[in-house]
């Protein structure tokens, strides 16, 4: 079985060399970052790291690139395809288990920050933002999730062959969970420690992806 | 007549050289030529005959001409604003797509 991690990065050229060498370092060497179309000095870390690239010519957004990570396994025929964020925030010891979870008999794994507690959320997102963004996550697709949003979840071949993200923001989470229930996918939620460098997407984020999600499907 | 009367059917025919020239230069087809020429045409019409709206008002149930056209006008250009967006979309996704198998593409040789 052939596992192929997928980082997406849109200019992250201070991040995605400790991302990639964290990844090498807990054994995953199938790695493809998709620069998406970043504008400082990604893709030369990229190169410096040693690994392998693909890159949007103009940036088209997180589940753009996300897609073009799926679309080069299906080519590929990689069996596992796990998306990674490639802003340092998510921790490469957390892909074993995971896809061990996705072994024991499940399409899709979510990564969720809140199953145990090594993640860190500063006060606002742990309880105003979250909340509001699993309900509206929940309202939208359906599925009652313990974390609405994180760059972690691992695919098997059958998700990867059945899922297309076709939108091209942030919103591509909230798609994947409801592509997952609408094909009848099997899925679980898995603990992932979400390390808080910056805030994040914040209050502005959100709304702009609930407008994606409503107007842009 | 009116001095609103004069500006109006001045903008109306200045708008609708555009069209023409916009066909004259092939960037538009004779359909889109029709279309538009009949829509500045009722302008027009509705501009040098305003009673002629009121009495279509009267007859749809509204009070006014002037609000007839309004209502139409607003109906329209949500129509249009409509059609415009998912036209956006399909483009937005059609960039997505080409830049995608560009990315695809390129991989491919250098391996």
């Amino acid at each position: 079985m052939t596992e192929l991690v997928v980082v997406p990065a849109y200019n992250e050229a201070a991040m995605i060399g400790r991302v990639v060498r964290d990844l090498f370092q807990h054994n995953w060497n199938n790695i493809l970052v998709v620069n998406d179309g970043s504008t400082d000095a990604t893709a030369y870390s990229v190169k410096a790291a040693g690994v392998k690239m693909v890159s949007h010519t103009i940036n088209r957004g997180q589940g753009a690139a996300l897609e073009t990570g799926n679309e080069y396994a299906r080519r590929n025929s990689f069996d596992v395809v796990v998306h990674f964020d490639g802003d340092g925030q998510l921790n490469a010891a957390d892909i074993k288990g995971a896809i061990e979870k996705l072994n024991s008999g499940y399409d899709v794994v979510l990564g969720s920050r809140f199953l145990d507690n090594r993640s860190r959320l500063p006060w606002t997102k742990r309880y105003l933002i979250l909340p509001v963004a699993r309900f509206v996550n929940y309202i939208l697709t359906g599925v009652s999730l313990s974390d609405a949003h994180n760059g972690f979840r691992v695919l098997n071949k059958l998700a990867l062959e059945k899922i297309r993200i076709t939108q091209s923001g942030m919103a591509h989470n909230s798609e994947i969970v409801a592509e997952t229930k609408r094909l009848g996918l099997r899925y679980i939620e898995y603990p992932v420690e979400i390390k808080y460098l910056e805030y994040g997407q914040g209050l502005k984020g959100g709304i702009k992806i609930i407008f994606d999600w409503i107007f842009k499907s | 007549m009116l001095v609103i009367q004069i500006i109006l059917l001045f903008f109306f025919l200045f708008a609708w050289s555009r069209v023409f020239r916009k066909y004259r230069l092939n960037e538009i087809k004779l359909k889109e030529l029709v279309i538009w020429s009949f829509f500045w045409l009722i302008a027009a019409i509705v501009v040098l005959v305003p009673n002629f709206t009121s009495t279509i008002a009267k007859i749809v149930g509204i009070g006014r001409g002037a609000d007839l056209v309004i209502y139409m006008s607003v109906a329209l250009l949500f129509y249009i604003l409509f059609r415009v967006f998912i036209r956006l979309e399909k483009i937005e996704n059609n960039i997505t797509k080409i830049t995608r198998e560009l990315a695809l593409k390129d991989n491919n040789k250098k391996e």
